[in-house]
């Protein structure tokens, strides 16, 4: 293989590398604000008494 | 792993290689089968979620293809069927393969346990440590009954796709891994009865080699009448119903009569017509176990609908 023909090969796969990436970026995004918009889980407390979150006997 | 193995690895390789070590046409078996079980289990999910849940469930595939490629190497330059496969025909060497498999695991358990839950990230887990360390590394090597047990591995991914929807194992999600399990010995054997020479090259114990064909011919139509149960049992299911019920008879009923083909044919006839008859039920086998789920995925579209043909026993 000559020099030239590995650095084509190189910038190639580095191009997909990069778009995969991207794309991972974008997922994890996306995960995130899908997450965050079900809120399930995103009950807290917030300086206020929330008698819901406290078992009650 | 033995010396003799591999060609040398040239410095830089095609990304395509790479696609090549996670073994595409498994992975989108896996894909279809998660997806299903994704879809068909109750309750509902983000797209997006579900979507990603999917991806790394087929990534969590990759990775464990590639760590087979990585330990079978050597074995896998033996057999005609996979001497093209990167490592061996020397396109990644076996030390990136390894640590593609492994990476690749790390990220798809904990991305799937981030987008779903950690039951069906840790069942990823497992079946990625089923696929790499019991099978590859110990079942195929050692007992020609690798391909009953490690069916397993191939089994898990609807059982993980259920899981990341609904939190939780159910008897829908058993059945679904039954009906792989018990099928995946059947596929296998119809195709080592006319890969036989590669296998026995290569030293695998496949049931072809230590127990000889005729064995494996009986072996073929006893594990298709035992799928036979499980086929149709999943009607009978939350997520079974009329259409799937007469397609799996239907089916079932045409894989028994061609493994009772099988039966009663004899070395001298198949290799007088080249395994045609061995070819086929390869070849049907994967249409059997496609059409099954597509079935599944109907019956789901069909109760989404509120679309019912006529009363259905639940009985499971």
């Amino acid at each position: 293989m000559t020099d030239e023909e590995i650095r084509k090969i190189r910038k190639k796969n580095n191009l997909i590398l990069g778009l995969i990436l991207v794309a991972f970026v974008a997922l994890v995004f996306s995960i995130t604000v899908a997450k965050m918009m079900g809120g399930a889980t995103l009950e807290a407390y917030d300086h206020v008494r929330r008698p819901q979150l406290e078992d009650i006997k | 792993m033995t010396e003799t193995i591999i060609k040398t690895t040239s410095d830089q390789t095609d990304f395509g290689n790479y696609i090549s070590l996670l073994k595409p046409r498994v992975m989108s078996l896996v894909v279809f089968t998660a997806a299903v079980g994704l879809i068909v289990a109750p309750g509902s999910m983000n797209v997006v979620l579900a979507f990603a849940s999917v991806l790394f469930i087929a990534l969590g595939a990759g990775a464990s293809g590639s760590l087979n490629m990585w330990w079978d190497a050597d074995i896998d330059s033996i057999m005609k069927r996979t001497q093209e496969r990167p490592v061996p025909s020397g396109k990644v060497s076996a030390n990136n393969a390894m640590l593609v498999g492994l990476w690749m695991s790390v990220l798809s358990v904990g991305m799937l346990g981030l987008a779903s839950n950690w039951l069906a990230a840790a069942l990823l887990a497992f079946t990625i440590f089923f696929y790499a360390v019991i099978y590859s590394m110990w079942l195929k090597r050692s007992t020609p009954q690798n391909i009953v047990i490690g069916g397993a591995a191939g089994a898990f991914p609807p059982m993980v796709g259920w899981v990341a929807a609904s939190g939780s194992v159910s008897i829908e999600a058993i059945g679904m891994f039954m009906l792989i399990f018990m099928w995946t010995p059947p596929h296998f054997w119809a195709l080592a009865l006319f890969m036989n020479e590669d296998y026995s090259k290569a030293g695998i114990p496949m049931l072809t080699v230590t127990h000889g064909k005729k064995s494996t011919r009986n072996h073929i139509l006893t594990y298709t009448v035992l799928l036979t149960p499980f086929s149709i049992g999943l009607a009978f299911t939350s997520i079974g119903g009329p259409i799937y019920f007469t397609l799996s008879i239907i089916l079932s009923l045409m894989f028994l009569l061609g493994s009772l083909k099988l039966f009663r044919r004899n070395e001298k006839i198949a290799t007088e017509d080249n395994y045609t008859d061995e070819r086929k039920l390869f070849k049907f086998s994967l249409f059997y176990l496609f059409l099954l789920f597509t079935a599944l995925l109907i019956e789901a579209l069909m109760r989404s609908l509120d679309i019912s043909l006529i009363a259905w026993p639940q009985v499971f």
